[in-house]
């Protein structure tokens, strides 16, 4: 018909560049492409320098960067999961297990133990989002609860790093029936006046953040994180409306009321640290005496 | 009567209405009346002894299943209800309020579905938002104030997705129920009476007893749900639903659900006051024997009762570390 109208630009493709850079010397950043020395990116805590983006680690990355080097001490790890349904989809739920801990080098979807936090003392669980999602089922709970249960016992603050979509379908009920047992192991922790820092990574949601990630007596969450109870795209179906931008994404939920602090990864440790200063009175021992004094003139100029 | 129902019921519609036809006629056959009687009431049994897990969440969600209010309008009396969070809003997918059963008091949490469009519009589907969380956690606080135990009738598609819902804290209002759930020091009994769809319903469901009615389900996820993850085909529900184990007897061999509640032949719309009999006395034994409980054992022992749930293996410490080696 009309055969006056433009033609489309031709498109040409990029040269590539893959064949002249050798495997593993360059990053390119997830969100805006941009190639960074991967030497430099690792330095960052894998954060883009261009556009700020945090990339997800794993979690012998995140123990490494807050846990004080040499001071981490998995327990638990006895706890080891079974296919209590008898669950199939496209494949068994017990073949699954067997593919995710080949694929990320982890038992299940948290890691827990003892561990310093600048020089003191902690309970530490970080959630593994590439074992099935970081989903909660049996082992999840039972790890947690029982790291809970250990801070109660001891008084060891407790601090949690969630990664994760949420309850795991393939244990049906029981995988709900862990946020219950969480939640009460928490509710134990809190009336023994222990604390508890909540960390939210990139993504938190459903299961998890509608039980224990939700249930710090602070929240603090990575940058553009995306946080929530429903997924988005399960919003979107069921509202049929387009969602607004940043919604769910950590800034978004600082905005309405539910997250204490959004703080950059390099800043986290120091962060927490100073939380469980407050929290506990113990002092991180990164703060050498002449800091301590230089904060209390700040004051008294103030 | 006008009765939606389903293929799997149609040799029962069938018998039933030949029976209809031959009361009918002039003269009575007697003898063929009974005779079908005893066929129909052998069909109805063959086939509700038989449901399948897919079959059961169709029951759940019949239009005519009795929904938590008619529980509480056929159980109780002098219901008052109560409204609102205190913060927000009055959120109707759940009524709250109080009410004397045999003569006690009692607070009862309802997750109320509709009958027609009109009231599903107010009441959202029985799919409650933040506030509704929080009015139900503000009315249980004043039972446990004023010591009376807590009823929650489950029944919900769902803990409601939407934009206002996380601008007000979905995760956060189910979260810190369950938390506060453990320290409410007056008995608390759910009863699932349909549908248990995920933290929705967990969100009001942490009990000292947790009972099921015969045709109800409670899971993680509902199966339509869980289809369109794991298949990416919401078709696939019904095979999902036979793989999530969400019957009321999977959850008594789960170890998850304490009793379950029957309902009469062909479901609890075909005979209502059966059902809430049936629920009265489960729900009289539970509070007697929860309320003979004193207050630190009963909260000790809601906490193990959750405590114990899950299944998985536990390995001889040095076998851990050696598989971790590996």
């Amino acid at each position: 018909m009309a055969w006056f109208k433009k033609e489309k630009y031709t498109t040409l493709k990029p040269p590539v560049m893959k064949d002249r850079i050798p495997e593993g010397l360059w990053t390119k950043c997830e969100n805006c492409f941009n190639l960074v020395l991967t030497k430099d990116f690792e330095e960052n805590l894998k954060v883009c320098k261009k556009c700020n983006h945090h990339h997800r680690l794993t979690a012998r990355e995140r123990i490494a960067m807050l846990a004080d080097e040499g001071t981490f001490q998995e327990m638990f790890s006895n706890v080891q999961p079974t296919d209590p349904l008898g669950f199939v989809d496209s494949k068994p739920y017990s073949e699954r297990l067997k593919a995710a801990q080949k694929a990320s080098g982890h038992d299940e979807a948290v890691v827990v133990g003892k561990a310093e936090i600048d020089g003191i003392p902690v309970g530490l669980g970080v959630m593994v989002f590439e074992f099935v999602g970081g989903s909660m089922g049996s082992v999840v709970g039972e790890r947690i609860t029982r790291l809970i249960e250990y801070c109660t016992e001891y008084s060891l603050p407790l601090v949690i790093v969630s990664a994760s979509g949420g309850a795991r379908m393939q244990e049906g009920i029981l995988s709900l029936m862990q946020m219950a047992k969480t939640s009460g192991a928490l509710s134990r922790l809190a009336e023994k006046k222990v604390p508890f820092i909540s960390v939210l990574t990139n993504p938190t949601t459903a299961g998890v953040m509608a039980s224990y990630a939700s249930l710090g007596d602070v929240i603090i969450a990575e940058p553009d994180a995306l946080i929530g109870f429903a997924g988005p795209r399960v919003i979107q179906q069921t509202i049929n409306q387009i969602l607004p931008k940043g919604f769910q994404k950590s800034e978004f939920v600082l905005e309405h009321g539910f997250l204490d602090k959004v703080v950059h990864r390099k800043d986290l440790k120091k962060t927490i640290a100073l939380f469980l200063h407050y929290f506990t009175g113990q002092k991180p021992r990164s703060w050498s005496d002449e800091e301590v004094t230089e904060a209390s003139e700040n004051r008294v100029s103030a | 009567m006008a009765i939606t129902a389903f293929d799997f019921e149609k040799p029962i519609i069938e018998l039933e209405n030949q029976l209809l036809e031959r009361e009918k006629q002039e003269p009575r056959d007697e003898e063929a009346i009974r005779a079908l009687r005893e066929e129909l009431e052998r069909k109805q049994r063959e086939i509700f002894e038989n449901l399948t897990p897919w079959q059961r969440v169709l029951l759940a969600r019949h239009m005519d299943r009795p929904h938590s209010m008619d529980f509480v309008q056929g159980l109780m009396t002098d219901f008052v209800e109560v409204h609102g969070d205190r913060g927000f809003a009055d959120d109707k997918a759940v009524v709250t309020g109080f009410a004397r059963f045999r003569g006690e008091r009692l607070c009862v949490i309802c997750q109320q579905k509709g009958r027609d469009t009109k009231e599903n519009l107010m009441r959202n589907w029985g799919m409650m938002h933040p506030e509704g969380y929080r009015k139900a956690m503000r009315v249980m606080r004043l039972a446990d104030k004023f010591g009376m135990p807590i009823v929650v009738f489950i029944d919900t598609p769902g803990a409601f997705p939407g934009i206002g819902a996380e601008e007000r804290g979905q995760a956060e209002a189910i979260a810190r129920n369950i938390r506060d759930m453990f320290t409410l020091q007056v008995p608390i009994v759910c009863i699932v009476i349909g549908e248990g769809a995920s933290g929705g319903a967990l969100g009001v469901g942490v009990g000292d007893r947790i009972l099921m009615l015969e045709n109800s389900w409670y899971c993680v996820i509902s199966p339509e749900g869980c289809a369109a993850i794991l298949w990416k085909d919401r078709g696939m529900a019904e095979r999902a639903a036979e793989q999530l184990k969400l019957t009321a007897k999977d959850l008594i061999a789960l170890e998850v659900v304490d009793e379950i509640i029957p309902e009469p032949l062909g479901g609890a719309h075909r005979d209502p006051q059966t059902t809430f009999k049936n629920v009265g006395v489960a729900l009289a034994k539970n509070l007697e024997m929860l309320q003979a409980l004193p207050v630190n054992e009963l909260l000790e022992q809601r906490y193990l009762k959750f405590r114990a749930m899950g299944k998985f293996v536990e390995l001889q410490q040095d076998e851990a570390t050696s598989s971790q080696s590996e």
